[in-house]
């Protein structure tokens, strides 16, 4: 504590007095150094205040940053308080098919790597690497762990017991990084669908997984999104389902000695695809590399997906389009008779039936179909029109690629001749001069079974309603399933016929076109496309042989109905059942099933 | 008074201290087990997954098929066929069981009745 000056020191004020001035000014001066003083401890106090802000801002933001530099330098690391959800432990998610069996899944395995540089025998280690890995040359493995770089990527996954065998070589050099490796359990079944993946950037601690084909590369971006939590894809395929159209159609394939075949199971309501096929397959464990050989066709590769990507002619499986949109136009109901009378001369192109047959003078629309009449359909065509026809074929979907979810799809466009004179109009009518994949004709057919709705085929499950474009009346649809159950009752498809299940369907049997133009005598496609039951029609199955032949009776035969017919049979009388599809026929006597029970 | 106080503020202090001391470490402990756990998830994850796989792998249709024709003489499975539905008129009714008899007199009652009606 100060002593504090007095205002007035009486001595000072007396000595004032005596020498006459004014004491007043005494007090008034020592007023102003007083307040003097009490300023400077004013100012000096908010100094100290500035200064001790000051210091405490330097310090907070040191810190911030301090710690944001920290943050930058370190490696990253798991929050270890807070306990993770269900969510990421795959960087894939899993696809299933409609009932959840999984077709595609992770499993964790091991690259090995190898630091040459701390290898205690480099030589010796990669003798023994050669041993276990038999596809590893033991020389030029040497000659890369003994050139002086610091690392090498020996394999990009190992079985567990090739890892342990490692361990065994015991060298300080040969080291593991973790790896994701996609797997396909069910070996070749759906491989067109799923097509397979590969490694993206590889890093030692862990490689990116993308997909390479089919729904894998299609749907990439979804089965990788960490948003979706790893939740599977759902895809409309049904495992079961699907084994079995493979298993029929390899067998019918085996025994027609066909080159390839495709199958398409479609939902006609839903436009869901619940199998798709196409042999020969391969298995996306293991992808076998693309062809490289110029000369090679695209469908020699097993890789091929005869189903979406296989462009051809298809043949008859066309006439019914022309019938169901005359019908729709009212230009003829299925009893009107129109000319068939073959051969038909078109400018300087004669038009025949097969084997030079003659279903006419004349012919029912009805029959034009059941007994699949090339000039009959013309004649239907002509009254149609060129731009009519290629509207309406517009309107089902043959001048675009196929919207399914399959990353080959968007690049198998069906092949439109450029003009449209009146002949075109003549032999796209059966399927000539113009050629489109199975898939296509699936989603047509799809379109005339379920009442002339053209809906989306997809390979994935579909939740809620589906809506699309009305493309014919309910009642040309109906016609036009009508006039199909006839082709099979007593037209060409007559070995299709499966008691119960009402198949409706056309045969198309079309000559393979040359390289070098013209087409070919005895190499043909074969393709039924049929729908089942032909009442209330449920599904659209697409059976498709690549250069079938039967030799079965002494005689070689190339038409559908001797071929792909048979075989979509089967696969329905297969298939059908197991959708819980029941059959309309009379029980069987009941002592059989009491017999059974016994 | 004040030295008290001082006394009393110091002793807290160290009590403080020591409390933060423990919490520290049981903290440290508690991170330590949740970490030993997350890492027993996702290895139990990782054999779930694969277990799975393993599932799917030994449920492929392939070899079920295999399987259903090597023991065919055992299990007679075949492929599911049209005429294996049936309708429910096929099936029998089961017999309605009688109520088990409990007392006697039930037996009496009953029959006595209708003879008295005679």
């Amino acid at each position: 504590m100060t002593l504090r000056t007095p205002l007035r020191p009486l001595a000072r004020i007396l000595q004032a007095r005596q020498d006459g001035l004014n004491p007043d000014s005494i007090e008034k001066e020592n007023l102003r150094l007083r307040h003097e003083a009490m300023r400077e401890k004013a100012r000096g106090r908010a100094q100290f205040r500035l200064v001790i802000l000051c210091a405490s801002f330097v310090v907070a933001f040191g810190a911030i940053g301090a710690r944001m530099g920290l943050m930058a330098a370190t490696e990253p690391q798991e929050p270890r308080a807070s306990a993770p959800g269900a969510e990421i432990i795959a960087q894939r998610a899993d696809i299933t098919d409609r009932n959840g069996r999984v077709l595609a899944t992770n499993m964790t395995t091991h690259a090995l790597y190898a630091h040459p540089k701390v290898m205690v025998d480099p030589r010796g280690s990669a003798r023994k690497l050669a041993e276990i890995f038999p596809e590893l040359d033991a020389k030029a493995l040497e000659r890369r762990f003994t050139d002086g770089r610091s690392f090498v990527w020996v394999r990009k996954v190992l079985s567990p017991e090739q890892m342990q065998a490692v361990h065994e070589i015991g060298d300080p050099g040969l080291l593991f990084g973790p790896r994701e490796m996609r797997l396909y359990p069910n070996g070749t079944l759906a491989a067109h669908v799923l097509g397979g993946t590969s490694f993206g950037a590889e890093g030692v601690h862990s490689a990116e997984v993308i997909g390479t084909a089919g729904i894998e590369k299609a749907m990439d971006a979804r089965l990788r999104d960490p948003a979706q939590g790893g939740k599977p894809l759902t895809l409309s395929l049904d495992l079961t389902l699907q084994a079995t159209v493979e298993e029929v159609l390899a067998a019918g394939m085996g025994m027609l000695n066909a080159k390839g075949a495709a199958a398409i199971l479609m939902d006609a309501r839903t436009g869901e695809i619940l199998a798709l096929a196409s042999l020969p397959t391969f298995d996306p464990n293991n992808r076998p590399n693309p062809l490289v050989d110029k000369d090679a066709e695209p469908g020699d590769s097993p890789l091929f997906n005869r189903a979406v990507q296989g462009v051809y002619e298809l043949g008859s499986t066309f006439k019914i389009f022309a019938a169901a949109q005359a019908m729709e136009l009212g230009l003829v109901t299925p009893e009107t008779m129109v000319d068939a009378n073959a051969p038909m001369i078109w400018g300087k192109h004669k038009i025949k039936e097969f084997e030079g047959k003659n279903y006419g003078p004349l012919l029912s629309v009805s029959d034009v179909i059941a007994k699949s009449s090339n000039v009959g359909t013309a004649h239907i065509a002509l009254m149609i029109g060129p731009l009519r026809q290629q509207a309406f074929l517009k309107s089902l979907g043959f001048f675009e690629p196929t919207p399914v979810e399959l990353v080959e799809a968007p690049g198998a466009k069906p092949l439109i001749p450029k003009k449209w004179p009146e002949i075109v109009t003549i032999t796209t009518s059966y399927g000539h001069g113009m050629s489109a994949s199975p898939m296509h004709l699936a989603a047509a057919y799809a379109a005339i079974a379920n009442g002339g709705v053209m809906i989306k085929p997809t390979l994935l499950k579909r939740e809620g309603p589906t809506t699309g474009v009305r493309v014919m009346s309910e009642k040309t649809a109906m016609e036009a399933v009508r006039m199909l159950r006839r082709v099979v009752t007593e037209g060409t498809a007559s070995l299709g016929d499966v008691p119960g299940y009402e198949v409706a369907g056309k045969t198309g049997t079309a000559d393979k076109p040359k390289k070098t133009g013209g087409y070919y005598k005895d190499k043909v496609v074969n393709t039924f496309a049929s729908m089942f039951p032909a009442s209330n029609p449920q599904y659209v199955l697409i059976v498709t042989l690549d250069e079938p032949q039967d030799d079965t009776l002494s005689v070689t035969r190339r038409t559908a109905g001797w071929t792909a017919v048979p075989v979509a049979a089967e696969i329905i009388r297969r298939v059908a059942p197991l959708m819980g599809l029941r059959p309309k026929l009379e029980p069987p006597a009941a002592d059989a099933v009491t017999a059974a029970s016994n | 008074m004040r030295p008290v106080l001082y006394v009393l503020s110091f002793l807290g202090l160290i009590a403080l201290g020591f409390w933060a001391y423990r919490e520290n470490y049981a903290t440290q402990a508690a991170l330590k087990e949740v970490q030993a756990l997350q890492r027993q998830i996702v290895g139990l994850r990782e054999s779930l997954s694969v277990q799975r796989a393993e599932w799917a792998y030994l449920n492929r249709p392939d070899r079920l098929r295999q399987l259903a024709t090597a023991n065919f003489d055992r299990l007679g499975l075949l492929p599911m066929d049209p005429s294996q539905f049936g309708t429910v008129a096929q099936i029998v009714y089961p017999q309605a069981k009688l109520p088990a008899i409990s007392f006697a007199t039930d037996i009496q009652g009953t029959i006595a009745e209708p003879e008295e009606g005679l």
